[in-house]
């Protein structure tokens, strides 16, 4: 396994399910980054996301573990319950802290540690959803060099968190659900 | 840019705090995850109103702010009976085993404000093992453990408690265990008997007891790989020949040279056994 150089952040909460199975779909067969998910699930439901991801796009799909080394080519999911965070040595650890913006797993508190640790090399999405969660590491991340993009709220199923992410700086940059696609699809 | 005000530090930043304290107090964070330490000082900095000078400055100079600051920069967030099926199984699988002892040792290290302890109590109670039980609560912020020891808890909080209780599989209802008044819940006295909750700070004390069941959930996730093995090696050292370890869902004694001194009992909830 190869540590990711850069990697690429995906947050989203409700009606972001759907696009997230087009981006892995659309994914080419090897490519460099590591893919960080964060997708808002009830942790009193052990459901198991990364197996049944792993089965229908026949790809591995990971659970990050505590401490586990981040490598390219590979989509991590954030275990229920957890905040995921990346360390400067380039692992990732867990810690079970108060919820931010009502979430654990906190969308802000991954882009946030991410874009620390990995700067210009880090390109975060935030998708559809119904909170807050996502606009402050979004900040994180445009601030220290990386590229903060939200998916443009008339294509999402709950456009309230794209659009707050979007009000909150207008720098950030918008993308249809095409261009999104796109980009994943032109991964090297 | 609101965000990234003051409050946001470096990590050469963060370690000079940890040097700091390192040198003037007895709390050594140097081996604690970084990002989750740095985000937590962070808040205290954004809390307090601080720039790192003052921060610094404080934990040199104000009396009673290096406990504070430790209180603040550990996370204490905890349930009664959280991840009620963890209980579930120590039910099963560890209970049969310990029934065999006339008298049995628990320690939960890193327990916070109690609620992990008052769990299994409770649990101990329903198996009919309390009166020849008796349990350790240790943390390294004494503000949790002045908390736990006091064993009143928010009502607000008990609804959420009691389905937890439930799905456990317990036998009566939460409710049986503690008193209502006013906004609180205090834990029935009868349950507090068989307890001793002092600080304990497993970075820098050593081993002061032996043990049949250690539990210390959600403590190792916040240290890098090498305080976590040593602290695994302390948790072993602690154990009696056969006594178990419980660790956190997320915490697993898996490509660790100390796995071969256990058994594994359940891989969901990282329960093992001490073999040798």
């Amino acid at each position: 396994m190869v540590k990711a150089k850069k990697i690429i952040l995906i947050g989203g909460s409700a009606g972001a399910y759907e696009l997230m199975i087009e981006i892995f779909n659309a994914l080419p067969k090897m490519f460099k980054a590591a893919i960080v998910v964060i997708l808002h699930r009830n942790e009193r439901f052990s459901t198991q996301i990364e197996e049944t991801l792993s089965q229908q796009l026949g790809r591995e799909i990971h659970q990050a573990a505590d401490k586990e080394e981040i490598s390219g080519g590979n989509i991590y999911f954030a275990p229920p319950g957890y905040h995921l965070l990346i360390e400067p040595n380039y692992v990732f650890s867990l810690d079970v802290s108060e919820r931010v913006q009502f979430s654990r797993p906190s969308i802000d508190v991954l882009f946030e540690t991410a874009a620390e640790v990995y700067r210009n090399k880090c390109t975060a999405f935030l998708l559809s959803g119904a909170n807050k969660d996502g606009s402050d590491g979004l900040q994180f991340v445009h601030a220290l060099g990386g590229n903060a993009i939200v998916q443009l709220p008339e294509n999402a199923r709950m456009s309230f968190m794209p659009k707050h992410a979007i009000h909150s700086n207008e720098k950030f940059e918008i993308y249809s659900n095409t261009q999104i696609i796109m980009f994943f699809k032109s991964l090297k | 840019m609101v965000k990234l005000n003051s409050a946001h530090i470096t990590f050469q930043e963060l370690e000079t705090v940890v040097e700091l304290l390192s040198h003037i107090s007895g709390f050594d964070l140097s081996g604690y995850s970084k990002s989750s330490l740095k985000r937590r000082v962070q808040r205290l900095m954004d809390l307090e109103k601080l720039n790192l000078h003052e921060l610094k400055d404080a934990i040199i100079n104000l009396e009673g702010f290096q406990t504070y600051f430790m209180d603040q920069v550990t996370v204490n967030v905890t349930e009664i009976f959280r991840d009620p099926n963890y209980y579930a199984a120590v039910r099963d699988l560890v209970f049969p085993y310990l029934e065999t002892f006339p008298q049995l040792k628990f320690w939960s290290a890193g327990c916070s404000t109690g609620e992990e302890v008052y769990s299994l109590t409770i649990l101990l109670t329903e198996a009919g093992l309390y009166n020849r039980s008796f349990i350790y609560g240790t943390d390294i912020n004494l503000s949790v453990i002045e908390t736990a020891k006091k064993a009143i808890y928010p009502i607000r909080k008990m609804k959420q408690y009691s389905e937890n209780y439930l799905i456990s599989g317990g036998k009566n209802s939460l409710s049986d265990y503690y008193t209502a008044m006013y906004e609180s819940a205090i834990i029935h006295s009868d349950l507090r008997r068989n307890i001793f909750f002092s600080q304990h700070n497993l970075v820098t004390d050593s081993v002061f007891n032996e043990f049949n069941f250690i539990s210390c959930r959600n403590v190792l996730i916040y240290f890098d790989l090498e305080l976590q093995n040593r602290v695994i090696k302390l948790l072993y050292e602690s154990l009696c020949e056969f006594g178990f370890l419980c660790l956190g869902a997320k915490e697993t004694l898996f490509n660790r040279e100390m796995m071969a001194n256990f058994k594994l009992i359940n891989q969901t909830y990282n329960i093992y056994q001490k073999i040798k």
